[in-house]
């Protein structure tokens, strides 16, 4: 089974991607689905008594999100290469203009120890590492900083800050 | 200058920290050179033509003697024994070894330095007018503000992997020595009817493929919202910029694409709606920062002829080299880095010592990066001007030539830089070797020469008077010049004179260009002056039918 980092923890997975095949599929599972499968069979998916994760690419609107928010109790947002920026801000967006208060999760190929720190500062609290990574010391690039610039999510290393909100 | 707090210091050493790590992972093969890339290179380390090129941050160009020292002990220490400065106000360094850059941000960061976010697709250098805190034509010194930007910007979560590099440039001034409006975001220093300090804000403007003046999209933006409103730009620019093409994700393309009426709604939209999560900006920080950028003890001194009764080669150096002070009895010193037969921007190690020496003997310890490549004293007593001189002249550091056509900004070019298609150093010497009579210079006035290895424009070749770019053809290297671009004040975009001419036809070329200016202008007229007058037509004419003449 999968290993994430979650909250600090590098804990077992016990969310499964929709396109994952994991054999049977029960309704109680829980289970997340791209937001372009849920906008285009949003009343099947309406029905699903699991709980409901929504994967986001880097081009959606997280806007167009918002209002299902209540029902989602996972965001895993795409990082398909280490270029790709847009997901940062789609995570603050989430935590500070919507409220999303579920897992915030990071996923794909870009998801490396190098970049924890950042993804932590913008919301982020759950890492679905990249093949190969080392969780271990992914947990460990939690605590890189113990200063920062900017508001952002709070992190235990981070006693001083320059700038609040 | 601004000093280092806890929090500055933390973060720096920490960096360097990190940056250990990386290398360590890379060079023990953990880490692939695909992931090694991005982030070495938001740590301004390239991987060149023939090594690493390093470099490093000096923002808004403003340098103690301690650092300057810094720079040449690390130039000599652990690279060739000299560095270049280049047209965003950094130091360069091209031949580090790799295993030891971290050992060099160590250096670094032990006199307040760093080279974070000097390349990479995120906000980079915060540049500022080189005569900031002394114009007499400035409404308010900029530095304070630029390193608020700095520190705001400086390992911004958000803003870790933007569409492209994001270059931001502040001037208290209206003569815009800071070539604000070529950049990605420019703010310009203004008052509102109360006296309160705020900033007119352009957007996408930018050199490089399809040059770009930047677009006012705010007439007067409060200091309290500079921050959130940045944070606004870059936010919308995140979302928004294109990703696909690498030639067309800057900001401009957004801009442009959008049409700047409606990037400032999406901006002012955004930074509404943002007014909660953004940073805040108290007027107890403005105040921290301000303090470390007070003037410095000035004497109550007059003015007084300092050129008067001296030799003819110092009254032309003091006309050249020296700038008004707004404080009576001091003067602005540019330490010209222009020597004809050196690469434009190259410093020696020896030359920074010594030049940190002076800074501290005449002017309060501080030296500065101008964006064209030279350094400044600007706090210099005008009854040390002559003595200042014989020491810079011993250090080769006081060719009078400043403002002149040898005057040329260039970049590396292909000797250098990975990027490059053709050379600058070896044409730009040849141009210093064609003009080298410093009279004849003089005669010629000011004509502003800036050179470009490649499309980049770091050599910012689109708002030289006369600009040149090199270009590869069959394997050659050919260089497209082009005419009527400005900046300081009022920016415009040089015209292509024609087809691309050999690199032996360069500097004759110029000399055609300067022989029609001389032979059209009008009392007092630049160059840029006559080209506007009488257009085009007749400096093509005599380029090409000369050269068919020729032929």
């Amino acid at each position: 089974m999968r290993r994430v980092l979650r909250q600090r923890e590098i804990v077992a997975d016990d969310w499964r991607h929709v396109a994952e095949n994991s054999g049977a599929t029960t309704r109680a599972e829980s289970l997340i689905v791209p937001l372009a499968e849920l906008r285009a069979n949003g009343a099947a998916w309406a029905a699903w008594t699991g709980r409901l994760g929504v994967g986001i690419a880097p081009a959606d609107k997280v806007e167009e999100l918002a209002p299902a928010l209540w029902r989602v109790s996972l965001i895993a947002v795409e990082f398909p290469s280490p270029s790709e920026g847009r997901g940062f801000t789609q995570g603050r967006l989430l935590r500070e203009r919507f409220g999303f208060a579920g897992e915030l999760r990071a996923v794909g190929a870009g998801v490396k120890r190098d970049l924890i720190f950042a993804l932590a500062r913008c919301g982020f609290d759950t890492f679905e590492l990249a093949a190969g990574e080392d969780l271990e010391a992914a947990a460990r690039a939690l605590d890189r900083y113990t200063a920062a610039y900017q508001p952002g999510g709070r992190l235990a290393s981070v006693t001083r800050q320059r700038f609040t909100a | 200058m601004y000093r280092y707090d806890d929090i500055d210091q933390t973060l720096v050493a920490e960096r360097v920290d990190e940056f250990r790590d990386q290398t360590r992972r890379f060079l023990a093969g953990e880490l692939s050179e695909e992931d090694f890339r991005p982030l070495r290179l938001r740590n301004g380390l390239y991987i060149q033509r023939h090594a690493p090129m390093l470099r490093i941050a000096i923002p808004y160009g403003l340098l103690s003697s301690t650092q300057l020292r810094k720079l040449g002990d690390i130039a000599h220490r652990y690279d060739r024994d000299y560095g270049h400065f280049t047209t965003r106000q950094n130091l360069q360094l091209n031949w580090p070894k790799l295993e030891t850059v971290p050992d060099i941000l160590a250096e670094l960061a032990s006199v307040q330095m760093h080279a974070i976010q000097t390349s990479g697709n995120c906000v980079r250098n915060v540049t500022a007018d080189h005569l900031a805190g002394v114009a007499r034509d400035e409404l308010d010194d900029p530095r304070p503000y630029c390193e608020i930007i700095r520190q705001w910007a400086t390992l911004h979560p958000e803003f870790t992997y933007l569409p492209r590099k994001f270059k931001i440039a502040v001037t208290g001034s209206p003569a815009d020595r800071a070539a604000s409006e070529v950049h990605d975001v420019g703010l310009h220093m203004r008052r509102d009817a109360d006296g309160h300090i705020g900033f007119e804000v352009l957007v996408g403007g930018g050199l490089g493929r399809a040059p770009a003046i930047g677009q006012v999209i705010r007439e007067f933006l409060p200091l309290p919202d500079l921050l959130s409103y940045l944070e606004a730009i870059l936010r919308v620019y995140n979302r928004y910029g294109r990703r696909d093409n690498i030639h067309k994700a800057r900001i401009k393309v957004l801009v442009k694409s959008l049409g700047a009426a409606k990037f400032r709604e999406e901006v002012e939209v955004e930074w509404q709606a943002a007014q909660d999560s953004a940073p805040h900006l108290p007027q107890t920080e403005v105040e921290r920062v301000r303090a470390f950028f007070a003037p410095p003890a000035y004497e109550r001194l007059t003015d007084i002829d300092a050129a008067a009764d001296r030799e003819p080669e110092f009254r032309a150096w003091y006309r050249y080299n020296t700038r008004a002070h707004r404080v009576p009895g001091y003067r602005a010193v540019v330490v010209s880095l222009k020597k004809h037969g050196r690469p434009p921007g190259d410093i020696t190690s020896a030359q920074m010592a010594a030049l940190a020496s002076l800074a501290d003997e005449v002017s309060f310890g501080l030296i500065r990066v101008a964006h064209d490549q030279n350094l400044l004293l600007a706090d210099v007593r005008q009854q040390d001007l002559y003595a200042t001189w014989l020491a810079l002249r011993l250090q080769e550091l006081a060719t009078a030539n400043i403002g002149t056509l040898t005057d040329m900004i260039a970049c590396p070019g292909l000797d250098f830089c990975g990027l490059a298609n053709a050379g600058t150093i070896s044409v730009a010497r040849d141009i210093q070797k064609r003009f080298d009579d410093l009279d004849y210079l003089y005669d010629l006035g000011e004509i502003e020469i800036k050179m470009s290895g490649c499309m980049n424009a770091c050599g910012h070749h689109h708002v030289g008077h006369i600009g040149i770019l090199g270009v590869e053809k069959h394997g050659e290297e050919w260089y497209q010049i082009t005419l009527g671009g400005s900046v300081n004040g009022f920016t415009a975009l040089g015209e292509v004179i024609g087809p691309s001419v050999p690199q032996r036809a360069v500097p004759e070329t110029i000399e055609r260009i300067v022989d029609v200016y001389r032979a059209h202008r009008d009392e007092g007229e630049r160059l840029i002056d006559t080209y506007r007058r009488i257009g085009m037509a007749p400096f093509k004419e005599r380029v090409y039918a000369s050269r068919a003449a020729a032929a």
